[in-house]
């Protein structure tokens, strides 16, 4: 279950209301509901699921995944 | 494609596969319980790196399969109704019911449409205000709150003609009873990281301290499925059962508050059937009686006469409980494939057993496995 | 693992039915499984012959002495307009595909319309100029055609049919079953993008991008191929169905396995990420101005370079080869597992699982 894709907040507004956000996924804009996530902001990062938001990507988390699994520096390694 | 590309890249791979392998000194058995994780998983073929010593199996983390034979037969039957547009995810219509899918009941003149956001069918019904609209609301407790804030968004907009026909189910009881079923042969879980998200992850605390499993809310990237193996394979060879969350850029431990509020305005806590299971207690969602105006149930009484039953061939059961691996089923491939299913993990690309029989490639006789990388 | 299954074994009365029914569904159009299972089960057993069953796009017929390649398709695309194109250009452009698939250089189109009462004539102007320009820029005429008019609800707006027929120059026999194993699987540009065009435009879905169809004439980008590479085997453009059940409809047809990189199938970032929010492989989107070439090893160098060397061709590149093995299509994935790729029974559905 549970097809969400990360995209960029680039416009919040209120539109018959509702909180909506206009989402920058790679070069593709969504509209994308906020009534789930209502604290998000432009520039924010967030998960996106059928057409909601679900939550703020946290960014150094994200990163940290990327470390456990960088090359291990060899013992006595090259020059 | 940022927080997507970095988590697919081949040698990061190879790399968690190898740590995974450097941790375990024993065969693991682990159960995943998500369609996308299994459909991420089987896309990869990322078990066969691990498979010396981890076991994957695949959990009923498909809503559309655990989704009842009756609600199928209701939304058919709706489809067929006058006055009424059936609305849906793409993803349920060629489940079959016991009388053809939604896309046979379009065949036969039905108003089904396909839709993106539960918001669509809202708008849908705004603009229709002659036709009666009703949305097949299925999913985990990630899809559950778009569902109930589409309905309130209805509310809001004072329409009449809005209608949700829910089936919605909750993650944990389906883990529990999973444990409970003997034969069982899972060691831990990885949970949803989607589920989680909005759930967070207390929910799980009571089951790994009761049963004494690892439980590890993991993403959906193949590098997230490897490190969740990764740290349940740390926790299992070190004799814990902790919660731990893999899936830290999206899954906080108190989940998504605001979401959780929509959900529990419209929606409580009961009993639900999972199909190929059978009735977990407090195992979904039910609509509250203050929303009883946008039950399809109550708008629509009387739309079967009788509960379908399924094929007493059928071993959903023990595959969807990791009892049984789906080719070990006498029916695999023989009296049971997608064309025709006898039951629910055979029915949507994601379910244990239609994954097997598309995606596998046989490896030894009467076994289906993936090919060992050359 | 058996894949067969015993019908007979399937009378249980609580089973559910199975997908299919008596009556036809959207399934059987989309170019995929249920279409498939369609011409098999039910045209192929009253229309046996040899030429229909090459089973590829278009039907080579001897007339005394020349080779004469016949076409026909049917186009109902939704909506009519769309980024990058319309329903009149898709027509032309399909149809002197088709006869391109087969080698052939075309010499004249028919043209049909099928015309809902109350179609609106400007938008008819604009489909019928798109039609001759399109002809025009290929140097072929539409030298023939119908136009009937059904009432009001019986039509949908229009409905195009277009025929083609060319001529096929000696020593050319470009069909399924001449692919072989120790072949190479060449695509010539980016898949997908019509798919994809179309639905950035289709109600429900609606999404900003800057993804145009791909539809183009591909006559000119073949003669190129097959001058450098004149031992092709079989040409096919993926259009409904895409990639995939074109490679799935040859793999069948030859009797063949073939075996495609996952990172060597050419996708623009666009359309991956179009696939990703609606949970599609664009494998199986439609392109309309691409081509699949599968060719010997030994001319596969110069294909490549004989397709980037034109401008609908720059992006072509290896995406596989042909194995002997049971007919189907495998994926050798990015860490390198091999695994089935699934043939879907009809057009791709946005999902959320």
């Amino acid at each position: 279950m549970c097809l969400a894709v990360p995209g960029r907040v680039r416009v919040v507004e209120e539109s018959d209301g509702l909180l909506l956000a206009t989402v920058d996924f790679g070069g593709v804009r969504k509209r994308v509901c906020l009534e789930t996530l209502p604290e998000a902001k432009v520039g924010d990062w967030i998960l996106v699921h059928a057409g909601f938001g679900l939550q703020i990507l946290d960014e150094a988390a994200a990163e940290e995944v990327l470390r456990w699994v960088a090359p291990r520096a060899r013992s006595g390694g090259d020059a | 494609m940022k927080y997507v590309d970095e988590y697919r890249d081949p040698e990061a791979l190879r790399r968690a596969a190898g740590r995974v392998l450097d941790g375990a000194t024993r065969p693991w058995t682990l159960m995943e319980v998500c369609g996308g994780q299994t459909h991420a998983i089987l896309e990869s073929g990322l078990d066969a790196l691990i498979a010396e010593r981890v076991t994957l199996l695949h959990g009923p983390g498909c809503p559309v399969c655990v989704t009842p034979l009756e609600t199928l037969d209701r939304a058919v039957s709706l489809a067929g109704t006058p006055g009424v547009i059936l609305c849906s995810f793409g993803d349920m219509l060629r489940v079959p019911g016991s009388r053809g899918d939604l896309f046979g009941a379009r065949a036969r003149g039905g108003d089904v449409r396909i839709v993106y956001s539960p918001l669509d069918a809202v708008r849908l019904a705004a603009r229709t205000p002659e036709a009666s609209v009703v949305f097949l609301a299925v999913g985990f407790e990630t899809t559950i709150p778009s569902v109930a804030a589409a309905a309130r968004w209805a509310r809001k907009q004072g329409l009449t003609n809005f209608f949700l026909l829910a089936s919605h189910v909750r993650v944990p009881p389906a883990l529990a009873a999973i444990l409970e079923a003997p034969g069982c042969r899972v060691d831990a879980f990885l949970a949803a990281g989607h589920v989680c998200t909005i759930m967070g992850t207390s929910e799980y605390e009571p089951i790994a301290r009761r049963f004494r499993v690892p439980i590890v809310a993991t993403g959906f990237e193949p590098l997230d499925i490897l490190q969740g193996i990764a740290l349940a394979v740390d926790q299992l060879e070190r004799g814990e059962a902790r919660v731990e969350i893999q899936y830290r850029r999206a899954v906080r431990p108190g989940g998504n508050p605001a979401a959780r509020a929509i959900v529990e305005d419209v929606f409580a806590i009961g009993d639900r059937p999972w199909r190929g299971i059978g009735v977990i207690p407090d195992g979904g969602f039910v609509m509250r009686e203050s929303w009883a105006g946008f039950d399809a149930l109550r708008a629509f009484p009387d739309l079967l006469s009788e509960i379908p039953r399924e094929s007493p061939a059928c071993r959903a059961a023990d595959v969807l409980r990791g009892v049984l691996r789906p080719p070990e089923c006498p029916e695999f491939g023989r009296g049971c494939t997608p064309d025709r299913p006898l039951g629910a993990p055979m029915v949507s690309a994601e379910g244990a057993c239609a994954a097997y029989f598309h995606y596998r490639i046989a490896g030894a006789a009467g076994e289906a496995g993936a090919e060992s990388i050359a | 693992m058996s894949r067969a299954y015993d019908p007979n074994r399937l009378a249980s009365p609580i089973c559910p039915l199975p997908v299919e029914s008596d009556l036809i569904t959207l399934s059987h159009g989309a170019g995929a499984g249920a279409s498939a299972r369609l011409f098999e089960q039910v045209l192929w057993p009253h229309l046996k012959n040899e030429a229909l069953g090459a089973r590829h796009d278009g039907a080579v017929l001897d007339a005394g002495g020349a080779r004469i390649a016949f076409t026909t398709d049917t186009f109902v695309v939704r909506p009519i307009e769309f980024p990058g194109g319309d329903i009149g250009v898709l027509a032309v452009h399909g149809t002197l595909n088709d006869l391109a698939m087969c080698g052939a250089r075309p010499i004249g189109l028919s043209c049909a319309l099928i015309l809902e009462e109350g179609f609106p004539l400007a938008t008819l102007g604009r489909v019928v100029a798109s039609i001759a320009g399109a002809a025009r820029a290929s140097g072929v005429e539409v030298v023939t055609g119908d136009t009937k008019v059904v009432e009001r609800g019986k039509g949908d707006g229009i409905f195009v049919n277009t025929a083609g027929v060319g001529i096929v120059p000696p020593g050319r026999d470009l069909r399924p079953a001449r692919v072989e194993p120790g072949g190479i699987v060449i695509v010539s540009g980016p898949i997908g993008c019509h798919g994809a065009a179309i639905l950035s435009v289709r109600e429900g879905l609606e999404f900003d991008s800057d993804i145009v169809s791909d539809t183009a004439a591909l006559p000119d980008l073949v003669e190129s191929l097959l001058d450098a590479a004149p031992g092709t085997r079989c040409l096919r453009d993926p259009t409904r169905g895409g990639l995939g059940a074109a490679l799935h409809e040859i793999a069948s047809a030859a009797g063949v396995e073939i075996e495609i990189e996952e990172l060597s199938i050419p996708v623009t970032e666009p359309v991956r990420v179009v696939c990703e929010l609606l949970g599609l492989d664009p494998l199986f989107l439609a392109s309309e101005g691409r081509l699949v070439a599968f060719v010997p090893e030994a001319e596969a160098e110069r294909a490549c370079a004989a397709l980037r060397s034109h401008p609908l061709g720059r992006d072509a590149v290896r995406v596989g080869r042909v194995l002997a093995g049971r007919a189907g299509v495998v994926v050798r994935t990015r860490i390198g597992a091999r695994r089935f790729l699934p043939l879907p029974a009809g057009d791709p559905l946005p999902r959320i699982c």
